[in-house]
């Protein structure tokens, strides 16, 4: 039996704030359950019961205390709500620049695929002091990405991207838990983040064994399933031009506009009859159950690529 | 001296315990009283099955890598400790047993507006509760009692048709028992008790019931729609089928959260009985109370989502969940102000009841405070799904609604019974669970600060002390649990004979012979003063 810590290691940008809130709520509910306890103790002593027939006068209630008691708590959880909200709003974008990883999870492990073409099981490397945004899904239930030490956790979703991000601050290797119930070996489904030096990064990334990276793999998965019948580069095919277009604004059929992120991607090839784009016939055909979740997040590393790689002629979906 | 003649009288009469014998007369019976009794049987089997496995998965816990069972086994074991404490404990505890027992009393009638529905809706949680148990001996079931989607609808192979169609059928129970408390009340206070002179309890019982009416079907529908995917892969909730997974938690959330109300109501309701009666005064600022119970009973139908913080959902929608919760704080922060202040210059005596009283307040305190960590977003990303979440809603609904009920079962059981258990006994007993129930829960909430996940049937070494700790503290708690179960039935023989109004409280059931006749008054009572009308009895004299 190991000694008995009272606090989880702070290991990335933002456990340091979490925990100044996690303290405060910690000094709160020490003070009026020590508040509570004290004047309960105190009148059980002073008003005990000294003979049996007392019979203390009648006190039906006090408004301006009334009032008080109301509006203490209402400011003190007012000031929590802002606080915690703030931190939460912060935090819930990833920098610009992040570097991008994608993590599957399965029954029962979690499965890392680097941009590079770098694969990990149970193990996440990363590099110390830059931000790692996580896309995310699962393969089968629901399960839950927690690493105690960044103070981070998101659950993992089928069927769909959720995401996540932090940036390590120390060196180490941490847990990653998975922390939503999905099944006989849940309490297995535990993995490692282990925070190296960049050089150090740098090292593992390029000893890793060479292979094609997540865009290669992604235009391959394009090519074989046909896509470039139809989203020609120039923008004359029967679908949109796919050069520019992540990241950026589109005009659906249904009058709506949304933004080209990771999840319409994903909904557009899973289910493109609901979110056709403005200008164009509802012909795609569903790609539901055709890919897998690894060549899903393929083509959407390599449609994250051709929005970076050529700004896009953008008269061509307005046709 | 004159107590000594009394008794004799008070014994030989008629009363609802020995009005009929033979066990057609219990299992036919259309009496409230009765009803309680078959009742107060049937959840104290229940949490007699979801309090072993507790024990089994506390054992577990001592060893790393699980010292007892098998993962699925222990998986199976959370989710019936979860799925039996929850639907056959829990909810029916206060309402079905010391509400079914005490509503009529309270109000002046002879009964609830519906005896028959009331016998009915035992035998439907009977029917419920076995057909939990049928698939706890076909195999258990292994989804946690949430049964999130997909695991449960598309991935397990354990009994969750069955068990869906246990919860479904007990929630019929739930509605049944809220419906007639809610006419009762409306319709049947005897001459003279208005709204604001009925004791709190009821106000608890009505806002309960409100919730279990408006609540429970959305819980049977989202049931019937889990049983549809799992049996004939309807799309609902698993994606592969189309479904939404989230949708399942939003309506089971819907419901489960305004559940925890139905549990901790009641039992701030017997608690604003007790206070008054050992402190001989009157609740401080009853109408704020009452209105708290409301204020409680509305806002927890608007809190759901602050389950889901992590799950992805629109940061708006976390933003506006939080402020909801942050604001149902408040109306339980009174009510504590309240009950403390009720103390002051009061007449305090700490018969066991009060104890239990004072128990809840204490460990309801530190359950709500803990509360306001999992409704700030931030540090709720880092607790949720954590053993700081078990810890919380343990203080809440173990701390909180088992002590209320513990202390109601001790303040009634002279009414209930006819007799007296040895407080001596009794105030061990709530020392022991108090310090236990600590012992238990408080390592948790730093286990779960730690990053411990709940609903790991094995787990890294490093937090081994602290779940030693946690099942040592069980055991103390198991202990002090069986403790009045051993000295409440010893009372029912043994126990000295209760007089009517044994703590000399106020409130109608007090006014009638203890155990009551089956007709409850032998005249329907007229209500001339308020109540907890404590200052005053000095002139009416005992």
């Amino acid at each position: 039996m190991q000694s008995l810590p009272f606090q989880p290691e702070q290991a990335s940008s933002i456990a340091k704030s979490v925990d100044q809130l996690y303290f405060f709520l910690t000094a709160v509910t020490l003070f009026f359950t020590a508040l509570i306890f004290s004047i309960i103790f105190y009148f059980m002593i002073k008003y005990r019961r000294r003979s049996p027939n007392e019979r203390p006068k009648a006190i039906e209630g006090s408004f301006p205390l009334e009032v008080l008691w109301t509006a203490i708590p209402t400011l003190i959880v007012a000031m929590i709500f802002v606080w915690g909200s703030v931190l939460y709003f912060r935090n819930s974008e990833a920098p610009k620049g992040s570097m991008e990883i994608f993590v599957t999870g399965k029954q029962w492990m979690w499965k890392v695929e680097h941009p590079e073409g770098q694969r990990e099981i149970n193990e996440l490397h990363v590099p110390l002091g830059r931000p790692v945004k996580l896309t995310m899904t699962s393969e089968d239930v629901i399960h839950d990405f927690f690493v105690p030490a960044f103070r981070v956790k998101k659950d993992v979703l089928p069927g769909r991207y959720t995401s996540l991000w932090f940036s390590a601050t120390k060196v180490g290797t941490f847990h990653l838990f998975c922390a939503q119930y999905c099944g006989a070996f849940h309490a297995g489904m535990i993995g490692s983040i282990i925070v190296q030096q960049p050089d150090e990064y740098e090292r593992w990334l390029a000893g890793g064994v060479p292979g094609e990276s997540m865009e290669q793999a992604g235009a391959k998965v394009f090519e074989a399933s046909g896509c470039p019948t139809c989203h020609l580069a120039d923008g004359t095919g029967l679908g949109p031009s796919l050069l520019g277009v992540y990241g950026q604004p589109v005009k659906l059929t249904t009058g709506q506009t949304i933004t080209a992120d990771d999840a319409y991607v994903r909904q557009h090839i899973l289910n493109p009859k609901a979110t056709t784009v403005f200008g164009y016939h509802p012909i795609m055909p569903s790609f539901q159950g055709q890919l897998t979740e690894e060549q899903l997040n393929n083509l959407v590393a390599y449609i994250r690529a051709l929005g970076k790689a050529t700004p896009a002629p953008k008269e061509a979906g307005k046709q | 001296m004159s107590t000594a003649t009394l008794e004799p009288r008070v014994r030989a009469s008629r009363n609802y315990l020995n009005a009929d014998y033979g066990w057609k007369s219990w299992l036919f019976t259309v009496d409230h009283k009765r009803i309680a009794l078959l009742y107060l049987v049937s959840i104290t089997f229940f949490f007699m099955i979801g309090g072993s496995f507790a024990v089994l998965m506390r054992i577990n816990l001592t060893e790393p890598q699980g010292a007892l069972v098998q993962p699925e086994t222990y998986n199976k074991l959370f989710t019936l400790h979860g799925i039996v404490m929850v639907w056959f404990f829990l909810i029916p505890s206060i309402p079905a047993v010391l509400g079914n027992f005490l509503v009529p009393l309270m109000v002046g009638s002879r009964d609830l507006a519906f005896p028959k529905l009331n016998l009915l809706s035992w035998y439907i949680f009977i029917v419920g509760g076995l057909f939990t148990l049928y698939s706890a001996i076909a195999g258990g079931v292994d989804t946690g009692w949430t049964f999130y989607t997909p695991y449960s609808s598309m991935y397990t192979n354990t009994q969750v048709t069955a068990v869906a169609i246990g919860v479904f059928i007990t929630g019929f129970s739930s509605i049944l028992t809220g419906l007639n408390f809610i006419v009762t009340i409306h319709k049947m206070r005897a001459p003279g008790l208005t709204w604001f002179r009925m004791p709190l309890f009821l106000w608890s019982m009505y806002a309960t019931s409100i919730i279990l009416v408006l609540a429970t079907p959305v819980l049977a529908i989202t049931l019937v729609l889990i049983a549809l995917e799992h049996l004939f892969h309807v799309g609902i909730f698993s994606p592969g089928l189309g479904g939404d997974p989230l949708l399942f938690q939003h309506l089971f959330w819907f419901y489960s959260h305004p559940a925890v109300y139905i549990m901790i109501l009641p039992a701030m309701g017997v608690v604003s009985e007790i206070i008054p009666c050992f402190a001989r005064k009157r609740i401080f600022g009853y109408k704020i109370v009452a209105f708290s119970s409301v204020a409680i009973a509305v806002l927890g139908f608007l809190v759901w989502g602050h389950h889901m913080f992590v799950t992805g959902q629109s940061v708006y929608a976390g933003l506006i969940f939080s402020l909801l919760s942050f604001l149902i704080a408040i109306p339980s922060a009174i009510k504590v102000f309240n009950w403390t202040s009720t103390l002051y210059k009061g007449s305090i005596s700490y018969e066991a009841p009060m104890l239990y009283a004072m128990g809840f307040i204490g460990l309801f305190t530190m359950g709500g405070l803990t509360g306001l960590f999992l409704a700030s977003l931030a540090t709720d990303v880092h607790l949720n799904g954590t053993y700081f979440i078990v810890a919380h809603f343990h203080y809440i609904m173990v701390g909180g609604a088992v002590m209320g009920y513990l202390g109601g079962i001790h303040f009634w059981w002279p009414k209930i019974s006819g007799r007296k258990y040895p407080n001596g006994w009794a105030a061990l007993a709530a020392a022991i669970i108090f310090i236990g129930f600590n012992l238990t829960f408080f390592p948790q909430f730093i286990l779960g600060y730690l990053g411990m996940p709940r609903r790991y049937a094995f787990y890294p070494a490093e937090f081994q002390v602290l779940n030693v700790m946690s099942s040592a503290g069980a055991t103390v708690l198991g202990v002090g649990y069986l403790i009045p179960l051993v000295y409440l039935i010893w009372s029912m023989r043994y126990g000295p004979i209760a007089e009517p109004n044994p703590w000399g409280a106020t409130g109608l059931e007090w006014k009638t012979s203890s155990p009551p006749p089956t007709e409850n008054f032998a005249e329907i009572p007229v209500v001339t003063e308020e109540a907890y009308a404590y200052a005053a009895e000095e002139a009416a004299g005992d």
